[in-house]
């Protein structure tokens, strides 16, 4: 195997500028609707880099291309797999960049080994064998770079969809809304005790409005955060508990005596106010049943 | 009401192997509660009853899954959840289904509450083999 290793890289060294040319035409021709997304110029020289690459890691004689001397092909390849994902490539357009070079590379093996036929085949089969493999290589990677766009926003929705906000001076809110497992639940309270530090706020409405399902893991987080607010110097009310989910933490025989629970976000605001010694008065001087509302002090 | 798809009236069944597949268990279970006509206040039960034998499942077994059946008999309509592991077992079945009582930190109220949202409730489990819960609500 060795042997043919070095006949292989040694056409690829020979022809490494005709091979260019073919292959970026082949590329062009089969791509020639996707001339929006990259330029000849960059196209060219990445198909440079891979051959230059790929002659010397052929040469080191295996061609299974996860070993040490396909590194730097490999490297180029994940470069190339990530920055196309990007331009909005599909897997087998990445995929096909490696695959394409196999015409242009097997006719010049024909040219130079056309009268041996066993060596031909040889040196086809182990072309081929890691071309396949980089060109699934691509791809893997990007499977993988799709995946961490997927991670990332997660991370960015559990942020975004539990926001504290101010009703009022010393008054919080949390609206939370989805499912509440253990990862967002640990944002919530950490992002609520903050707050409540930075506003040192007296009382936070935790309002469970947007929550489908409180089971009994919910419950506990709840309770917890509730906890940890109390020690912190701030009263929790829970609201936005529908009828069906007061029935089922009946049953479920979840205890939330001693906490301050209400139906609406606007009744644990009510009592938030009157807690304050807030109460809300119709302005005498306007008629109107909305707007002119104003708060007064007790 | 039941709606008229096919698809309503067919048992599936979910892998439980990860925390996100107990969000598929409940969301599937909805979808079938909803479909069958069952009451908003039902469907939340029979929803959060799945939720907690899901993580068990999870939790407790190391993984399993979840048969969703709609069932008849008697001209009622009902829907059936099977959550099967091949876990450590449970060695006291009776403990087990103690309110407060709890092996893994939670509250202890994933099992007993989950019968009492149910109409119907059997627990089998056998130490070193697995345990399979299985409950039904009735319309």
């Amino acid at each position: 195997m060795a042997a043919s290793g070095t006949t292989l890289s040694d056409i690829v060294k020979r022809h490494e500028a005709d091979l260019l040319v073919d292959w970026v035409a082949a590329l062009r021709a089969a791509d020639a609707r996707r001339d929006d997304l990259i330029r000849e110029s960059e196209l060219r020289e990445q198909c440079r880099e891979f051959l230059s690459l790929f002659g010397p890691a052929v040469a080191a004689g295996t061609d299974d291309v996860r070993t040490a001397a396909w590194d730097p092909v490999r490297e180029l390849l994940a470069g190339i797999s990530r920055s196309r994902a990007q331009q909005g490539f599909s897997p087998s357009e990445i995929a096909s960049f490696v695959f394409s070079v196999k015409r242009p590379l097997f006719a010049r093996l024909r040219q130079e080994l056309g009268g041996d036929g066993g060596r031909l085949a040889d040196e086809v089969m182990a072309a081929t064998a890691a071309l396949d493999q980089l060109g699934l290589y691509t791809t893997e990677v990007y499977q993988t770079s799709r995946e961490d766009v997927i991670r990332r926003q997660q991370q960015e929705m559990m942020e975004l969809s539990t926001p504290v906000v101010k009703l009022w001076d010393g008054v919080l809110a949390l609206p939370m809304i989805g499912t509440l497992d253990s990862g967002r639940t640990q944002v919530v309270m950490e992002s609520l005790l903050q707050r409540i530090v930075e506003t040192g706020a007296e009382i936070a409405i935790l309002d469970i409005t947007g929550v489908p399902t409180v089971d009994t893991l919910v419950a506990q987080h709840l309770l917890k955060t509730v906890t940890a607010a109390r020690l912190m110097g701030a009263e929790c009310i829970i609201s936005g508990i529908r009828p069906q989910i007061a029935q089922t933490i009946v049953h479920l025989g979840v205890d939330l005596q001693g906490v301050l629970t209400k139906a609406s976000l606007a009744d644990a605001f009510a009592v938030a106010m009157r807690r304050k010694g807030l109460r809300v008065v119709k302005d005498a001087g306007r008629g109107s049943d909305v707007g002119g509302r104003g708060l007064d002090r007790t | 009401m039941p709606t008229t798809s096919p698809d309503a009236a067919r048992a599936e069944t979910l892998s439980i192997a990860v925390e996100a597949d107990v969000v598929r268990v409940r969301q599937a279970v909805r979808t079938r509660a909803a479909a069958l006509g069952f009451s908003i206040v039902d469907q939340t039960k029979v929803v959060t009853a799945a939720s907690e034998l899901a993580r068990n499942t999870l939790k407790h077994g190391g993984g399993g899954h979840c048969r969703v059946e709609p069932v008849t008999a008697g001209g009622r309509v009902g829907l059936r959840l099977v959550f099967e592991d091949q876990g450590p077992g449970i060695p006291d079945v009776r403990l087990a289904l103690t309110d407060g009582y709890t092996t893994g930190g939670g509250m202890g109220l994933g099992l007993s509450g989950s019968r009492r949202l149910m109409t119907d409730f059997d627990l089998w489990s056998e130490v070193g083999k697995g345990t399979r819960v299985t409950v039904a609500k009735w319309k």
